[in-house]
């Protein structure tokens, strides 16, 4: 092996030298905003007491995944290019940011270099610890915080949360596939057995078996937000055992519902729009719909109020009737039969008068988990800390 | 299409289907590692090889309308990425397996990156030759619904291993892997054929990635790769660098994947977590039951992990 | 000037990893340019990001001090001539057994909590990784391979408790272990908010390069690694050595883990699989296994994954630019790597004299 030696005279030297220096100065005044001394203790710029006119407000968005994910993170992203038309409002974004100290990193650099005021972490798993913390350090910011569930007096005055109940979408989704399957079994692919799942599931089932009352939903949890290849294997085992409607509760749709059209199953989807991936198959889904409450939520600010002092509240969730969510628009394959029941149960959704959980409901164990005559209503603070599945679910909770 | 439910025979058929479904991308990727080993270079990267042929397979599918261009332009691309990795790593005191690393992340970041604007749009599918049409039964229909890349990658497996056993440029992939001095000696370039080596198991690589996008699961997204490429280059030790075994290895992974999804469907759905872990469990047993100090790892390429 | 041959060779050290970074930060400007974003405010909002303020240096030392630890479960097995890539799951493994014993000393003193889930920690991992040398001795298993094959499984395990046995029913919807009394976790260095895993870190990598170079273990240990043969007729236990270098490895990465439970989560749940495992074993190769280096190693590591918020943010760049970054940096460092001895200016300058007119 021959080596060569690279030859460099002084003369180089020098003239790389000055080459370096000239970069480096450059990189210093060449940049728009030159470095500005950062606030190395908790206060937040002054601005965010009295939004004037003049200052925008900033907003900071924060995901836990990629914003093309055609699933959870894009429906919030898209909610996010919602507000920002809006006059006076900037947002920047980051995304794929994982639940660890990262994102307490993520939000304090928004904070001290983008000045933002306001932050919308996204994702559950942010909420405790790191949300908390970085709420208690920057009393002057606000967090409005995806999911959590805010407690009076516990958590700090300048957090809130906010979430909408899809599952109502969910439960008229039930309806359509309760009308369009022919074998009466149906199937669900979830991630985790989490409350916010769990409930999907149930409604989705319970609404199935207002139509049918002996149709069945198996599950299938996949034990990650996002697997693709353990979500194809699902759908393809759910339409070995004579299953013919499939939904899901994970971070990205898209492979389940491609799959399930590939099959020639019909399927239903979630977070986001995928009918243009199942021409033949797709029947509806459950949309967010994040623009509504973020706009909302600007309103708002843009007139002062503030968390602190009560004037936005703490706890906001919401249905169809609020607009939170929506249903996406039905497939060729749904029946007239089944839009007219599923209409009619959005109407009462919209009136307020529906009640998914009833008193007397039997989990798929056998056991009564409501007792008779106490109906429990969407806001019902029980819903959130689900942990069985609705008779007529086939399979287990426990890992 | 009604379907009958098959109840417990839905667990062997989900495994036989997974087999046949989803051990291709493992089966490129180890054929193509295997061709690497053996000229003496570990290419870690094949990671990121594998992510980059799913993202343009998929990118030029979706803007030419014809999967199998697609499918060419992944190996293109994995020649790309072979081509860097193995520059790289020949230079003097250079680590192959840190360059590998550094490929990884390279291959994924602009795989991503390049990848956005096709995360959306749905891009045409390879096309399947159904085999199962002799049955009535759909699911073993679509068990046997299997892409012709599956039938190319068993086809190569043979025809490496014949390669390297019966062919003057085996021989010479063999001698440089196995004793560099000795083909120095006898004048030949060990540069080249690694560089060739490296290059060409990118290029199945790549075609992996391809299936992965194009066929089964079938979509782009970021997710889509769950370290495949990285238990792909396992196998390859696993396999004991023999191709025909590579072949074996990559089917038992690949049914093995599907073992816990077919058995939630069944009914079976306690440990869920650790059934998906069968595969990776599976090996680790494997390997401890067959190795054995007395017998060493045989067919180790000699240069293998030593720096030029 | 007059430059001794050992002051050439540091400062060649020292030299060509800043070239490399610089050409790299070159090559990184010129993609930000073809994706649309001005280079150099680009080069700024990474400097403002990474080391701008004391705040964002602390950002950077946050993300590094994981990667410290969790490199020397690569470095330490590198000198016996092991590959191993089992810090994934050494790190996972450690944060489980820090939980468990924090939980179950949950009455005792601060301080013997904090000691006892350290211990637990790095017996938990160390043991992790034992298992690995073990098959490599005893049944001549690869330990690259299993290793990888064990990262897998710990994760598996680690899902499995943290969503079932282990979990806190009050976790909800982000499935955890019940969390760490509040006085038991770990507190920050006083003036930063930078916890105590960063000293872990530095002491660690410092202990572990004593033990490398000057102990008669180390010793040892660096013969088996070099010429095997020549270490077993020399009657070095190398079954032992190798034990004791992967129980060793294990737990540093082990000790990473009860650090991002006591310090960070203050319970164990699916967080604590963040891809610090991957990081580590770049930092190892890059670092060239030397535990010194690697503390810098990771500094810059950690820099470059601080810079990626400031990329999207600002500069509306995709997340998958930071990965691209990573790699360019570390692919031009480790070609760096195979130009010591070719820069005649750091060599000797006796032959220069007679060709010197020639050159100009």
């Amino acid at each position: 092996m021959n080596r060569k030696p690279f030859h460099i005279s002084r003369r180089q030297i020098i003239r790389g030298i000055l080459g370096t220096a000239a970069f480096g100065v450059t990189a210093k005044l060449g940049t728009a905003c030159s470095s500005t001394p950062e606030n190395t203790t908790g206060s937040a710029p002054s601005t965010s007491e009295t939004t004037s006119s003049n200052t925008p407000l900033i907003i900071g968005f924060i995901y836990v995944g990629a914003k093309d994910d055609f699933g959870y993170n894009q429906a919030h992203a898209e909610g996010a290019a919602g507000i920002a038309k809006i006059p006076g409002v900037k947002i920047v974004e980051q995304a794929n940011v994982p639940e660890t100290n990262e994102v307490q990193e993520a939000m304090r650099s928004m904070i001290e270099q983008d000045g933002a005021t306001v932050i919308f972490p996204t994702s559950f798993g942010y909420f405790d610890p790191h949300v908390l913390k970085m709420a208690e350090e920057f009393p002057d910011v606000q967090f409005l915080h995806a999911g959590g569930l805010y407690q009076e007096g516990v958590h700090p005055k300048n957090v809130g949360s906010y979430f909408g109940y899809i599952d109502e979408a969910q439960y008229v989704a039930g309806i359509v596939a309760a009308h369009t399957s022919k074998t009466g079994k149906l199937g669900f692919i979830a991630a985790k057995p989490i409350p916010q799942v769990l409930r999907n599931i149930n409604s989705f089932a319970i609404g199935a078996r207002t139509i049918k009352s002996d149709i069945t939903t198996q599950v299938i949890f996949t034990g990650d937000w996002a697997e693709p290849v353990k979500e194809a294997e699902s759908a393809n085992s759910m339409a070995d055992q004579g299953i013919d409607v499939l939904t899901c509760h994970v971070d990205s749709p898209k492979v389940i519902v491609e799959t399930a059209e590939k099959r020639g199953i019909f399927c239903s989807g979630y977070h986001a729009s995928q009918a243009s991936l199942a021409p033949k198959g797709f029947l509806t889904g459950a949309e967010w719909d994040w623009t509504t409450i973020y706009t909302k939520y600007v309103q708002m600010l843009q007139e002062g109020k503030t968390l602190k002092d009560g004037t936005i509240p703490h706890l906001v969730r919401g249905g169809f009737k609020e607009g939170f969510l929506k249903l996406t628009p039905y497939g060729a394959a749904v029946s007239e039969a089944a839009k007219t029941d599923a209409e009619a149960a959005k109407a009462k959704f919209m009136e307020g008068t529906m009640v998914i959980y009833k008193g007397g409901l039997k989990d798929n164990k056998g056991q009564v988990i409501i007792p008779e005559g106490k109906d429990l209503v969407q806001t019902a603070i029980e819903l959130e800390q689900m942990n069985w599945l609705v008779e007529g679910v086939i399979g287990s909770v426990g890992s | 299409m009604t379907t009958e439910a098959i109840g417990w025979w839905g667990v062997p058929l989900g495994i036989i289907a997974g087999t046949l479904r989803g051990s291709a991308p493992f089966l490129f990727v180890s054929l193509g590692e295997c061709l690497t080993e053996k000229s003496g270079k570990i290419n870690l990267g094949l990671e990121g090889t594998l992510l980059t042929g799913a993202m343009s397979a998929y990118a030029i599918s979706y803007l030419t309308g014809s999967p199998w261009l697609g499918v060419l332009v992944a190996g293109m691309a994995g020649m790309f990425l072979g081509a860097i990795h193995g520059w790289l790593c020949q230079q003097p005191k250079v680590n192959d397996i840190a360059v590998g690393i550094a490929m990884i992340i390279f291959g994924t970041g602009m795989a991503f990156f390049l990848g956005k604007p096709f995360i959306q749009p749905a891009a045409p599918h390879l096309p399947a030759i159904e085999l199962g049409n002799w049955s009535d039964i759909p699911q073993i229909q679509s068990a046997l619904k299997i892409c012709p890349l599956f039938f190319m990658g068993v086809a190569i497996a043979p025809l490496m291993h014949w390669f390297f056993r019966s062919t003057r440029w085996g021989l010479l992939i063999r001698a440089v892997g196995d004793s560099p001095d000795a083909s120095l000696a006898m004048g030949f370039s060990i540069f080249k054929i690694r560089m060739i080596s490296i290059i060409i198991g990118s290029f199945l690589a790549g075609i992996g990635g391809a299936y992965l996008s194009l066929f089964y699961p079938g979509s782009w997204t970021e997710g889509i790769s769950s370290g495949q490429g990285l238990m792909a280059v396992a196998l390859v030790i696993f396999a004991r660098w023999n191709p025909i075994q590579c072949l074996y290895a990559s089917l038992l992974f690949g049914g093995a994947q599907a073992i816990g999804p077919a058995l939630q469907a069944a009914g079976i759905d306690s440990y869920y977590y650790l059934w998906n872990a069968s595969p990776y469990i599976l090996t680790l047993i494997i390997m401890i039951i067959t190795c054995s100090p007395q017998k060493t790892l045989s067919g180790v390429p000699g240069a293998l992990g030593k720096e030029s | 000037m007059i430059l001794n041959r050992n002051r050439l060779k540091v400062l060649e050290g020292i030299c060509l990893p800043l070239g490399a970074v610089l050409t790299s930060l070159i090559l990184f400007g010129l993609f930000c340019a073809i994706a649309g974003a001005n280079p150099f405010a680009v080069y700024g909002s990474i400097y403002k990001a990474a080391f701008g303020s004391w705040s964002a240096f602390q950002n950077t030392l946050l993300r590094a001090s994981p990667l410290m630890l969790s490199a020397l479960c690569t470095a330490l097995p590198a000198r016996l001539g092991l590959v191993i890539i089992g810090n994934e799951g050494a790190l996972v493994m450690g944060g489980l057994g820090a939980t468990v014993i924090g939980l179950a000393l949950g009455t005792a003193p601060p301080t013997i909590v904090q000691i006892g889930m350290a211990l637990a920690g790095m017996v938990a991992g160390g043991l992790w990784i034992t298992i690995v040398g073990a098959l490599k001795h005893y049944r001549s298993v690869n330990e690259t391979i299993s290793s990888l094959l064990m990262n897998y499984i710990a994760i598996a395990i680690l899902n499995h408790l943290v969503n079932g046995p282990m979990k806190d029913p009050s976790s909800l919807n982000k499935p955890s272990t019940f969390p760490i009394a509040e006085i038991n976790m770990l507190g920050t260095l006083p003036g930063t908010r930078v916890h105590y895993g960063l000293l872990y870190g530095l002491i660690a990598c410092g202990v572990a390069y004593f033990l490398i170079q000057r102990t008669t273990f180390g010793f040892a240990a660096r013969t088996a690694g070099g010429n095997i043969r020549a270490a077993l007729i020399a009657g070095l236990p190398v079954g032992k050595l190798t034990l004791a270098i992967c129980f060793l490895a294990g737990s540093c990465a082990g000790l990473a883990g009860m650090v991002e439970v006591a310090a960070v989560h203050g319970r164990a749940n699916e967080s604590l699989n963040s891809n610090y495992g991957y990081g580590g074993i770049l930092v190892a190769f890059i670092a060239r296994h030397n535990p010194l280096a690697a503390t810098l190693v990771s500094i810059l590591l950690g820099g470059i994954l601080t810079s990626g918020g400031i990329l999207q943010r600002v500069h509306n760049l995709p997340d998958a630019t930071v990965l691209v970054f990573q790699g360019l940096v570390f692919l031009v460092v480790l070609y760096s790597e195979s130009l010591y001895g070719k820069f005649s200016i750091f060599q000797e300058q006796e032959e220069e004299n007679t060709n010197k007119l020639a050159t100009v």
